[in-house]
């Protein structure tokens, strides 16, 4: 086995006890992201700087000052503002941006002592469900089983595919509407998005604030405990993070989910979905039973309206949000022609780098919060998501402790399969994890099994708020019984 | 509700966003299309219901109104497509 393969906690051991040190675990995944280049990935790699910060973990663990995170290698989303290293959310718009400055999440993880081996491919802006909207061109997902390419998921796809390729160790991502859960079922991993304000958002590119959270992408529940713990915690420069304290959520995983009340939520059955992902859910059903938990049947009533509500909500703050690139303080600005004026200046400059989708959703967005349409769409949504919200508070009143739901309608499909098909389709992929969001609530999706094709399938757990440590000791659960072992064959 | 070719050249428009004469009637079309997959939220009995402002119960917070950083023009500037004399330049705006 590379070192490359190991899980955090594997990885964490082996530094601890000095049988292996941060410097040649770093070596071994430098020399698997450059054989992973044809999955596109890894969009800018940063060896020296991780070969700098793993010859200072190696320091820190002789010195036995050693957090979980110390000399773990990971894959950092191109969302994420490094300093001094390109940031540019996979969008033309921010080609060449270098910030001055560095997330809280990536602060948190460095003084953890992480190592960053570079930044991962995504959609443009987070805006996708299959990684085709990246600036840098498709990302593959590792899986493959037969002449055809597959999505990864996304929008972080670069993430699971790194992920699932032992390309890293674990990778960070984001989730507005299921791009952390999403990819993390098509690639065979595991990935959490935490409750809303878990996690600071300061130096994460904005796509709809009240809804993106960062959140692990990792390749045991294990790791995504350890991992989330090193990401968590009050940020006083976002003003949406919570203000409580980091429960140690590995000490969590204690196996024992005897007594708890698993809902089963009816409307998640949806017309025509695949009797592999309805047979997924029954065996899950039984796995969580057999571990002595109670299964309830319970119903969401309004889960139906999520996903339009989310293409409301989430375009509406992204136009608002993207307003910033305008060709004056970063990014790209357009050749400009004689006689031009400022308002060509944005015209040109925003239709030259942003892509297509993003371009869609802005203008929804403009749409739905212009003079006469506000009340009709935006606030109707604002409703609406409040009633959503109120389905989840009334399950958990009546003692429900997770929800187990299906992660995604269907395994990874091909790249281009989708291209033909008009937007909604796309949207569809994420009807089961954009209700969590919504709610700003924690969700994780577990690998379970594999489809007939051979292609991973994940389940999802929804947790109550700010309780991601009972949500990961169920979804631990899940993974021990479920026994997940599939890797994809390398043919990269 | 669906979205007429003069009305997506006003919302191009009010977004800022430069569409060629020829690419508005396929906008038209793909921007009706996902507003009659919104149109879905007209089922919903919202009588009473407040819209959502913040998904956690929870204030934001306040802090002293005092300066917390400053003295970074070079680094305010560092990725500006074009800075000149400390200042950001664009075109002309005033006549």
């Amino acid at each position: 086995m590379n070192a490359n393969e190991l899980t955090i906690a594997a990885a964490r051991d082996a530094l601890r006890k000095g049988e292996l040190t941060a410097v040649d675990l770093t070596m071994s995944c430098l020399t698997a992201i450059d054989a992973g280049d044809p999955l596109n990935a890894f969009v800018h790699k940063t060896p020296e700087i991780a070969l700098e910060q793993a010859r200072a973990a190696d320091a820190r663990l002789a010195s036995g000052d050693a957090p979980a995170m110390c000399g773990i290698p990971l894959g950092i989303k191109d969302l994420f503002c490094t300093k001094g290293v390109a940031s540019q959310a996979a969008s033309n718009i921010l080609k060449g941006f270098k910030p001055e400055y560095e997330s809280t999440v990536t602060t948190k993880l460095f003084d953890a002592g992480a190592v960053m081996l570079g930044k991962l491919n995504m959609d443009e802006f987070a805006m996708g469900s299959s990684n085709e909207t990246s600036c840098y061109g498709d990302v593959v997902n590792p899986w493959k089983v037969d002449e055809r390419r597959l999505t990864p998921g996304g929008s972080s796809g670069g993430s699971a595919s790194a992920v699932a390729a032992d390309l890293c160790l674990g990778a960070t991502g984001t989730d507005t509407g299921g791009s952390i859960r999403q990819p993390a079922a098509f690639t065979g991993i595991v990935g959490i998005k935490p409750t809303y304000g878990r996690v600071s958002r300061w130096g994460v590119v904005a796509f709809a604030s009240s809804l993106d959270q960062a959140g692990p992408m990792t390749k045991s529940v294990r790791d995504a405990a350890i991992f989330l713990g090193a990401m968590s915690g009050h940020d006083p420069k976002d003003s949406t993070s919570a203000e409580l304290a980091v429960p140690d959520f590995e000490a969590a995983l204690t196996g024992d989910i005897r007594g708890k009340k698993i809902g089963i939520p009816r409307e998640y059955r949806m017309d025509g979905m695949p009797d592999e992902i309805e047979a997924l859910w029954a065996k899950g059903r039984e796995m969580l039973k057999d571990a002595g938990a109670e299964i309830v049947d319970i119903s969401l009533p309004h889960t139906k309206y999520a996903l339009p509500a989310y293409y409301v909500i989430a375009p509406a703050e992204a136009s608002s949000n993207l307003a910033r690139y305008d060709g004056v303080r970063y990014g790209h600005r357009a050749r400009l022609a004689q006689g031009d004026g400022i308002t060509e200046m944005y015209e040109k400059t925003r239709a030259e780098g942003f892509g297509k989708e993003v371009q869609r959703r802005v203008m929804i967005g403009t749409y739905v919060l212009s003079a006469g349409f506000y009340d009709a769409y935006y606030n109707r949504a604002r409703k609406v998501r409040a009633l959503i919200k109120r389905d989840f508070e009334l399950a958990f009143a009546d003692g429900i402790d997770a929800i187990l739901t299906p992660a995604t309608p269907s395994s990874a499909f091909g790249l281009g399969e989708m291209a033909s098909a008009d937007p909604v389709q796309m949207y569809l992929n994420d009807v089961f994890t954009v209700t969590v969001n919504l709610a700003g609530l924690p969700g994780v999706s577990v690998p379970v099994g594999l489809d007939a094709k051979g292609l991973p399938l994940g389940l999802q757990l929804i947790g109550r708020p700010w309780e991601e440590g009972d949500l990961l000791n169920h979804a631990h659960v899940l993974e021990q019984a479920a026994g997940f072992v599939a890797k994809p064959s390398k043919w990269w | 509700m669906s979205i007429d070719i003069d009305t997506a050249r006003k919302v191009a428009h009010l977004a800022r966003i430069r569409v060629e004469e020829a690419d508005l009637p396929a906008l038209a079309g793909e921007l009706s299309g996902i507003l009659t997959f919104m149109e879905q939220l007209n089922e919903v009995d919202v009588d009473g219901i407040e819209p959502m402002t913040s998904v956690t119960p929870m204030r934001l917070k306040r802090r002293a109104d005092v300066v917390t950083d400053g003295d970074i023009q070079g680094k305010v500037l560092a990725n500006a497509p074009d800075a000149r004399e400390g200042f950001f330049a664009v075109p002309k705006v005033v006549e």
